[in-house]
């Protein structure tokens, strides 16, 4: 069931002296008087593989979805390639992005995948690869067919081009909207538990997909119930609890040799 | 005939006008601040609680009156307003009330995700609106937008009672000169049947475009 390949992991560990493409530092979110994130802190460099992990209701998801303000956060500093995102409060008190256009420019950066895949529903597999390129990056339409061509073919889907979604397994259209999200050249892949919502035959397929993408040096930062894959293709990875960062650190430290107790709790009971 | 014709001129026109309106007015409604949203509701309460005829007279006098004191009181001439230019106001200000709940439903039927992927991509409102949200939603309000098309067919009689000159009227002058009453609304019966039927035809063929990437219900059955 497991995306385990032959071939060993090659991890690309970022050097030093990378670039940070991703910085989150003591983030806060409430949902009304609920505290989902109570000081959470990340950072992404270029080519590493977070893989935040957690128990359900721990904030991993909020926390994506923060980084591209899906969800607005409540306090915190967010940088994306080192802009921070502007923040201001809104008539209610709740923070909102100041400036759209910045927001838009960043998020066009950032190569979302969607647990329940959110493919647009009125367009076949390839006109929904070239959307973002077209007409919110400008690129050449007939340039961007021939990319997206490309991109349904890696992910094995060449054939789909003109198929809608709904025709489509969901494995299918998660590495179609893998596909999505790589037609932007995204500098970072934000994977939103990109396998909760699959059939359990059609898991292996999509992490492969994800897999490869983890082995070529991409920036990624994944949010898994997978613990086998993120031992797997993670560089670091991050136990969220209760809106907190637990415990965090390379994947061998994490999965062999967990020091906090709810750590060790959760990797006993998820495995 | 050219009763009929000036009755899909309005109704076209009123449609037209009704589906901007609503457009607007359910974006209002979902996006709007509070004021934005308090004036919509007290809009479509009000113009979905009057009878159209009601509401034809009151626009269509008062209207008209309205505009041409408040252009004398700016010092300009008294003007003439059209028959066509009122009666496709005055409908297109009614179907649009009617346009904004139904739009209003079908945005609100589009699974929110793939709003929240456009948002993602970062898209701007304006491309979402043209992009994702107009195409995503048509499927869901084209059953209720046909309805209105062809109530705004019909509705056009109404504006007989403020003298323009349009199927009914026609018919009924007609009728009226050669004293052949049922030859005459049998045949304008027969027009608004035509006209019904054309358009279920029409619609028929844009809903299954709208439709596109849903697959068929046949199966389900």
């Amino acid at each position: 069931m497991m995306a385990q390949g032959a071939a060993p992991v090659l991890k690309h560990t970022a050097q030093d002296g990378a670039a940070e493409a991703i910085h989150v530092e003591n983030l806060h979110k409430k949902f009304g008087e609920l505290h989902v994130l109570k000081g959470v802190s990340l950072s992404a460099r270029d080519g590493e593989v977070i893989a935040i992990i957690g128990g359900s209701g721990s904030g991993k998801s909020t926390l994506l979805r923060c980084i591209n303000c899906l969800e607005n956060p409540t306090s915190g500093i967010i940088r994306v390639n080192g802009e921070e995102i502007k923040l201001k409060a809104d008539s209610h008190g709740h923070t909102v992005p100041a400036d759209r256009k910045q927001i838009e420019r960043i998020r066009s950066k950032l190569g979302m995948v969607f647990q329940n895949f959110n493919l647009w529903s009125h367009m076949t597999l390839i006109e929904n690869v070239i959307e973002v390129p077209v007409h919110v990056l400008g690129v050449k339409r007939d340039e961007a067919i021939a990319q997206a061509e490309k991109l349904l073919a890696r992910v094995g889907l060449a054939e789909k081009r003109d198929v809608y979604p709904a025709y489509l397994s969901g494995g299918q259209q998660q590495r179609a909207a893998i596909a999505r999200a790589l037609a932007i050249n995204p500098r970072v892949m934000l994977f939103d538990e990109p396998t909760s919502a699959l059939d359990p035959e059609l898991v292996g397929e999509v992490l492969k997909v994800i897999g490869d993408l983890a082995r070529e040096g991409r920036t990624m930062v994944l949010v898994t119930h997978e613990m086998k894959f993120a031992r797997e293709v993670a560089t670091h990875v991050v136990y969220l609890y209760n809106g907190l960062v637990e415990e965090e650190g390379p994947p061998e430290q994490i999965f062999g040799a967990p020091k906090s107790e709810r750590l060790k709790q959760f990797i006993r009971n998820i495995g | 005939m050219l009763g009929l014709l000036h009755s899909i001129e309005i109704a076209l026109g009123a449609t037209c006008l009704g589906l901007l309106i609503g457009t607007g007015g359910a974006y209002g409604k979902l996006y709007g601040g509070p004021v934005v949203r308090d004036l919509l509701a007290v809009y479509t309460t009000i113009v979905r609680a009057v009878p159209e005829l009601v509401l034809i007279l009151l626009l269509y006098y008062a209207g008209t009156d309205l505009i041409n004191q408040a252009l004398t009181a700016i010092g300009y001439q008294r003007i003439d307003i059209s028959g066509l230019a009122a009666g496709i106001a005055v409908l297109g200000f009614v179907q649009g009330a009617y346009s904004t709940e139904v739009i209003r439903g079908a945005i609100l039927a589009i699974p929110q995700g793939q709003i929240e992927a456009a948002r993602a991509y970062g898209m701007s409102p304006s491309l979402m609106l043209r992009r994702i949200t107009l195409p995503a939603m048509l499927p869901f309000a084209i059953p209720g937008l046909a309805n209105l098309w062809l109530i705004a067919t019909k509705d056009t009689a109404l504006l007989a009672v403020v003298g323009f000159y349009e199927l009914a009227l026609a018919t009924r002058q007609a009728a009226g000169v050669t004293k052949a009453y049922f030859t005459f609304f049998f045949a304008a019966g027969v027009l608004y049947l035509l006209l019904s039927l054309f358009s279920n035809f029409l619609i028929g063929r844009v809903e299954a475009w709208s439709r596109r990437g849903m697959p068929s219900l046949k199966e389900a059955r």
